[in-house]
């Protein structure tokens, strides 16, 4: 926790690599993990004479992101050259947006615990080309370059400083990471750098309207790292400061292992990109009926979709916002949802039980996406279903499900297989409650003397008894009756 | 006659009629380079083998009917179009050992056209010059005067051409260089509208001014070669989607009642008298040919070298960040580290002019100094393209001397930059601006070296300047007159 007279300005800077299917100023291909050097050409690898021309495909993503943050997009935007030398900068310099940037003032809602909903400014969201990756570890007497990453299309999506502490960063992040998958943009996985993000992290006394030194903390590969960065940068410089220093404004590297930041380089060696308008791509015009069109055929996002689950299936604001956190989630719990109607009663609330507390729980446990789970929507529907019908039980339902996370099988045969069938009969019951009573005779005459708090433990014996496979409804209800 | 002599529409009719084989109109031609070449240095590389070869298939593919224009023409390229495994050096020690595995879009139609290609001309380095002699394998000599220069940078197509070392070529201008050493070596040269031709395997100088254009024996020629390579190009997102005219057809047309503007900027002190009364003849043969001349002004003109001196070497130091040493090209020998890399490969691999221009463009493009130069010059651009467009309002096209003297000696200006830029003086708006313009021989001076005239046309008007030329050259026989030291045996 930081010291409470203190309060952190956060602002991050994420960088989106697009799922396009070629680079972003040339045909090659930009599948992931293929040999070194496979993917190139004399246009992304910055042979002399060659030129770019630009994927619209990554204009189109770009264009969706910008709607989906309620961000404006410019009519008329520009690519600028960014001048550095770096062996994995082929062309001696990077294709960049920067005066004038495809969307520009956009926003996203967080939903804070404390204070209820909040709005993070986004200043903008300009797309660039990719950059190729040095290699030095193993090599002895020199550096290797590997150039297959070079020319990928990114979108840098900017906020404004808005965020006060790594919740909020956190959140803003996920739910950034959420538009981007629903969009179909990108993949969202920061291990393998296609969502990566760089936070600017300063503190100022609370109430104070001056922003403190900001320093900008890079190489974060997943959210909590983004926030654990963000904390400890902030204890640091309050320590700074309170220690009589002042913050030095610097890039500084994130070490996950050792739990702490240290510097990359600092401001004395900060480059003049020499930024000036790319001659090689006119200025990039975008008619408002090309906006229009692809406004028009934008999927359902998560907010809506948020909305729609309460409205739709009176789901609570909390179920509503875990489910529509990935759109593969969403529309799983929607599968599981439309089974159970199909088949009998509509229960969303139980579909989304079954999905949030059962599913995601092992899920999470195992370490696996949604994508990856073992149990398909129609068969955690039909297993609903079979609690509906009095098929099973409740709780014999729990160990239907753990049979069926780890086989697959359709429930109905799981519980045939193991006899896992409600005892519905009563007579059947009736035995069995006999056998309670008689085995228990010290316990009936307690109930008989007015201690009827007893029934549950007959209840229990009763279950036990059949195994848990006894209608409970039915149990109860005989039990009564005998006990009289 | 001599089969090299000819006409690329002569040298077409013969080989359409199959008078002329390629196989033999090659063969001179690399006959006399073999003999006279030694003079000129007009060639970086010659490629006998892959010419001869595509001289075979281009009589096969005359023998089958199925010809172009271009069919069995030697052509020659300056040397930073991109050719497909034959050396293309930009006349600079970092490419001088540089074979690419693809072709420029120039390159690739003139092959698919069936054009012979002879080989690689000379050049400034890195197309940086207006003499041809910061090229890193040794000037060009002019064909007119050996002691004398051809002008630049496309200097060695220049001097291909007039010394019929091939029957036409392609040079390239980012400031006048394909129309000022065409004025200084008596040949026809023309820069078409930035974007007409695709740029794609043309080795960068200034990307928002290179554009590539023919360089020929006669306007006729340029018609030919420029129905070759224009049109667009999905490689170029900068190349024109607009149809290209029948140039050949076009330029029959009559030019009777058009209107000449003759802008009062171009026609100073600066200039030379014998050219001024060149220029002066020559606008009096266009009256003769029923055309009006009107008196335009074009008052930023003065202001068109400094803002090309900021825009051009700003451009350029950018394009020419990729030769870093670290995936093709020269390299130095045993870096120590990255730095040592960079700044040895760079300081041995680049020449002087190159240098200086690129320590220019990194000056005016750096922080604090970006607003003060690279912004105000590209606002002072759109006033100059501004005089044109207000020009073309009264007059058809423009008229001006190409170069304010003829060919210079070698040697003279390369210690002086600022006087060597001065040789562009004429033809840098017209690439600032991004029209077309041309440049036709229009008489000798007292020292019997060729004197140039420019006509300068509106966006997408290659066809009208070529008729005008082919007009011209039907009334007079400047284009006709050839160098005598080399035609002497």
């Amino acid at each position: 926790m930081i010291d409470s007279r203190y309060e952190m300005v956060i602002g991050l800077e994420v960088h989106v690599q697009m799922q396009t299917r070629s680079k972003i100023f040339c045909g090659c291909s930009t599948q992931f993990g293929q040999g070194a050097n496979t993917q190139i050409c004399p246009v992304c690898s910055g042979f002399p004479g060659v030129l770019p021309v630009l994927n619209q495909e990554a204009v189109q993503m770009a264009i969706k992101t910008g709607i989906a943050i309620h961000g404006q997009v410019r009519p008329v935007s520009e690519f600028s050259r960014k001048n550095y030398f770096y062996p994995d900068l082929p062309a001696g310099y990077q294709i960049t947006q920067f005066e004038l940037p495809i969307v520009e003032h956009g926003h996203l809602d967080l939903h804070t615990e404390s204070r209820g909903a909040k709005r993070i400014g986004i200043t903008r969201i300009h797309m660039e080309v990719d950059a190729g990756k040095s290699l030095h570890e193993g090599i002895v007497g020199g550096s290797w370059v590997d150039l297959n990453r070079t020319g990928t299309p990114l979108m840098e999506i900017v906020s404004e400083p808005d965020m006060r502490s790594s919740a909020e960063a956190g959140e803003y992040l996920k739910k950034l990471r959420a538009i981007v998958r629903y969009l179909g943009v990108s993949d969202g996985n920061m291990e393998q750098g296609s969502f990566r993000c760089d936070a600017n992290v300063s503190v100022r006394l609370k109430g104070a309207e001056k922003f403190g030194t900001r320093c900008e903390l890079k190489n974060m590969n997943s959210i909590r790292n983004v926030m654990r960065a963000i904390e400890y940068e902030a204890e640091r410089h309050i320590d700074v400061i309170e220690s009589g220093g002042h913050i030095v404004q610097q890039t500084r590297l994130w070490d996950a292992n050792a739990n702490l930041s240290r510097p990359m380089r600092g401001k004395e060696e900060a480059h003049d990109y020499r930024y000036f308008p790319e001659p090689d791509l006119p200025p990039l015009h975008l008619t408002e009926e090309r906006i229009e069109t692809i406004a028009s055929s934008m999927p359902e996002l998560p907010e809506t979709k948020k909305e729609r689950f309460i409205e739709e299936y009176a789901l609570s604001d909390y179920d509503a916002e875990v489910l529509t956190n990935s759109l593969e989630l969403a529309d799983y719990f929607e599968a599981v949802a439309r089974t159970v109607a199909e088949k009998g009663q509509a229960d969303p609330k139980a579909a989304a039980n079954w999905v949030t507390v059962e599913l995601l729980g092992v899920l999470n446990k195992e370490g696996l996406e949604i994508t990856q789970s073992p149990v398909p929507a129609a068969h955690l529907g039909k297993l609903i279903y079979l609690i509906q019908n009095n098929t099973i039980s409740g709780k014999i339902a729990k160990q239907v499900f753990a049979t069926l996370f780890e086989t697959g099988k359709d429930p109905e045969i799981i519980v045939s297989e193991k006899g896992l069938k409600q005892v519905t009969d009563s007579s059947a019951i009736e035995e069995e409650v006999e056998k309670v009573l008689a085995a228990n005779a010290k316990e009936v005459e307690l109930y008989r003397g007015g201690k009827t708090k007893l029934i549950g433990f007959f209840v229990g014996q009763v279950m036990k008894a059949t195994r848990g496979k006894a209608n409970p409804g039915l149990v109860n209800s005989i039990l009564r009756q005998k006990l009289g | 006659m001599e089969l090299s002599s000819l006409t690329l529409t002569q040298a077409a009719q013969l080989l359409q009629k199959r008078e002329i084989s390629a196989l033999e109109l090659t063969q001179n031609h690399l006959e006399r380079i073999a003999r006279l070449e030694s003079q000129i240095n007009a060639y970086v590389t010659v490629d006998t083998q892959g010419a001869l070869a595509a001289a075979k298939a281009a009589d096969e593919r005359l023998q089958r009917g199925d010809a172009t224009p271009l069919t069995g023409i030697p052509i020659a390229h300056k040397d930073l179009f991109i050719t497909q495994d034959l050396a293309t050096t930009c006349s600079s020690r970092m490419l001088a050992e540089f074979k690419p595995p693809y072709d420029a879009t120039v390159t690739r139609r003139i092959k698919e056209a069936g054009g012979v290609i002879l080989g690689k001309t000379n050049m400034d380095e890195f197309a940086m010059g207006s003499s041809t002699e910061s090229s890193y394998f040794g000037p060009t000599h002019n064909p007119w005067d050996l002691e004398r220069i051809p002008g630049g940078s496309s200097g060695g197509s220049a001097a291909a051409v007039a010394a019929d070392f091939c029957v036409a070529a392609t040079g390239t201008d980012t400031g006048g260089s394909i129309r000022q050493p065409a004025a200084l070596t008596g040949i026809t040269g023309l820069k078409p509208t930035y974007g007409r031709v695709s740029r794609f395997g043309m080795v960068a100088f200034a990307s928002s001014l290179d554009q590539a254009g023919p360089m020929t024996k006669s306007a006729a020629d340029a018609a030919l070669l420029l129905q070759a390579i224009a049109g667009h190009d999905p490689l170029d997102a900068t190349s024109i989607d607009t149809p290209v005219p029948d140039y050949a057809s076009l330029i029959e047309g009559d030019i009777r009642g058009k209107r000449l503007g003759i802008p009062a900027e171009y026609f100073g002190d600066g200039l030379e008298p014998d050219v001024r009364k060149a220029v002066e003849e020559a606008i009096e043969v266009f009256r003769g040919l029923g055309v009006e001349t009107i008196p335009i002004e074009l008052p930023h003109t003065q202001h068109a070298i400094p803002t090309y001196y900021i825009i051009a070497p700003a451009e350029a130091s950018s394009n020419l960040a990729r030769y870093d040493g670290v995936r093709y090209g020269h390299r130095c020998d045993d870096p120590k580290d990255l730095r040592d890399l960079y700044f040895r490969t760079r300081a041995e691999g680049f020449g002087e002019e190159v240098k200086r221009r690129i320590m220019l463009g990194t000056y005016v493009l750096s922080s604090g100094y970006y607003d003060a130069y690279y912004r105000k010059a590209q606002r002072v651009r759109r006033l100059i393209a501004g005089d044109f467009t207000a020009a073309f309002k009264k007059v058809d096209w423009i008229l001006t001397p190409t170069t304010p003297g003829t060919a210079f000696k070698l040697g003279e200006k390369t210690q002086d930059p600022v006087q060597m830029y001065l040789s562009d003086i004429f033809t840098i708006n017209v690439n600032l601006a991004g029209l077309p313009g041309l440049s036709i021989p229009c008489g000798l001076d007292r020292q019997g070296l060729p004197i140039g005239v420019q006509l300068i046309g509106q966006v997408l008007d290659e066809g009208g300047l070529l008729t005008a030329a082919h007009a011209f050259q039907k009334a007079t026989d400047f284009h006709l007159k050839r160098p005598t030291p080399l035609s002497a045996p």
